[in-house]
């Protein structure tokens, strides 16, 4: 399922690569470099609506102090360095999209198939996809998994669906404000529920939010959900803890938005070796235990392996001398350096 | 070094000693605490290391400054006495502080 800020996507359409990257972190964005710099066309796809992963979208405004020569450097600044450094590759980027299949063809490439039912012809995969991909975070009430997407959702795909339904939206950041507002025209009754009467929403759509409360359009109650009532899939109402006891609030469609965390998700299923959740690379390639598929940054594991943004840049490294190897498999790779190399500076427009 | 101590919500204690300096997050990983899962490492990022502070040392820790009260809205079963692990330094002031685990940490 694509996020409720599905990006921007910067593609031309193409639809078949030398190597596709999954995962648009700062390890998959450098491994756009590495990979450009020994001629591999590259696609990144990411789940998330913008490149840096993590880094943008957990901890965009704090410093990062290990990165080697920037001594302090924000989440969000890694990133656009990165982004600009990779520009010369001029590698394709498919946001808002997961990976949801990965098969091998009969000619030895991959087929790759997103939650959107993009389908992209790749030769080699490098899985730089961190913690994972970004879900929406599921309310621990219990049973509520047989209510999604019949009458709990994440994200809003047709608002027409909500039409004339008796809404609770839960939350207090901009998703939950800015849906309350769209919904309350059409919603036969919405409630927003929030732990506390504060909001991190943009202020203006704060001020809306309680402009439609004063006129008695929409209903505010402050507290937090404890159980989920329905049959079959179909909700009825939720019991809500608040301040003065226990209430039962009537809904037959629910939006919580509590953010995101990561799951592994479709990763599990494509047939690699992993070891709790990781997937176990050699530290020669960083190779999986599929010929042609690669892993690096926090999602590979080895024998002493760092969770580090710069032990991710020196698996992109090594990672694209053997993809280098399955895409011009009669091209011998020369060691170059980009200091010296009059070749690598052309590709990277300095020359 | 400064005694904590973490409830589980079966009633199990533990009780970790600790250096003044690191966070509660911190001393409750590094002593292999249950339900402390500190999914983001200690940015305020993820609402995962959520405790409740035992009556009586609240107004020790203090209060959940405002980017820990948003980050708060993410946790399960918020409290008047919940907090960020990941926010507290361990103080010489904390010797003996309980905490209690919540069921769930989303």
């Amino acid at each position: 399922m694509a996020l409720d800020d599905a990006g921007q996507n910067v593609t031309t359409g193409a639809t078949e690569f030398d190597a596709v990257v999954i995962g648009a972190g700062p390890v998959g964005l450098f491994a756009v470099f590495e990979l450009g710099l020994v001629d591999v066309k590259t696609c990144v796809i990411d789940i998330l609506g913008k490149p840096g992963g993590q880094c943008s979208e957990l901890y965009p405004e704090k410093p990062i102090y290990d990165i080697p020569a920037l001594p302090s450097v924000t989440g969000q600044e890694l990133t656009d360095r990165l982004m600009e450094q990779i520009k010369p590759f001029g590698a394709e980027f498919v946001f808002g999209e997961r990976v949801d299949e990965l098969q091998r063809r009969e000619d030895g490439r991959f087929d790759l198939k997103t939650d959107a039912g993009r389908t992209i012809v790749t030769k080699v995969v490098v899985i730089a996809a961190g913690g994972g991909s970004f879900t929406p975070k599921r309310p621990p009430l219990d049973g509520i998994e047989a209510y999604e997407g019949a009458s709990v959702f994440y994200a809003v795909r047709r608002m027409e669906d909500l039409r004339g339904k008796d809404v609770l939206i839960v939350g207090g950041g901009d998703s939950a404000l800015d849906w309350t507002l769209n919904l309350a025209p059409i919603a036969n009754s919405l409630t927003l529920l929030h732990r506390r009467d504060e909001f991190r929403g943009a202020p203006h759509s704060v001020e809306k939010m309680r402009a439609l409360v004063a006129e008695g359009k929409i209903r505010l109650l402050i507290g937090q959900m404890t159980k989920v009532h329905g049959d079959n899939g179909v909700l009825e109402a939720v019991t809500v803890k608040t301040a003065d006891g226990e209430e039962r609030v009537v809904a037959n469609a629910m939006l919580p938005f509590f953010g995101l965390t990561m799951k592994l998700g479709p990763v599990a299923t494509w047939g690699l070796n992993l070891n709790e959740n990781l997937i176990l690379v050699d530290t020669e390639k960083f190779e999986t235990s599929e010929k042609g598929i690669f892993a690096i940054g926090d999602i590979n594991w080895y024998p002493g392996k760092l969770k580090l943004i710069l032990s991710g840049f020196h698996e992109a490294a090594l990672m694209a001398q053997q993809a280098h190897k399955y895409v011009h498999p009669n091209k011998k790779l020369l060691f170059q350096y980009t200091t010296s190399s009059s070749s690598l500076q052309k590709k990277l427009g300095v020359k | 070094m400064v005694k904590l101590t973490f409830i589980q919500p079966d009633g199990a204690s533990q009780t970790v000693e600790v250096e003044a300096g690191l966070t509660v997050m911190e001393a409750a990983k590094l002593n292999d605490v249950a339900g402390i899962e500190a999914e983001c490492g200690g940015a305020c990022a993820c609402a995962t290391c959520h405790v409740y502070i035992e009556p009586g040392w609240v107004e020790k820790t203090g209060k959940p400054a405002d980017i820990e009260e948003d980050m708060l809205d993410f946790a399960f079963d918020v409290r008047k006495e919940s907090r960020l692990s990941c926010q507290i330094k361990v103080t010489t002031d904390l010797d003996g502080l309980t905490m209690r685990v919540p069921a769930k940490q989303f």
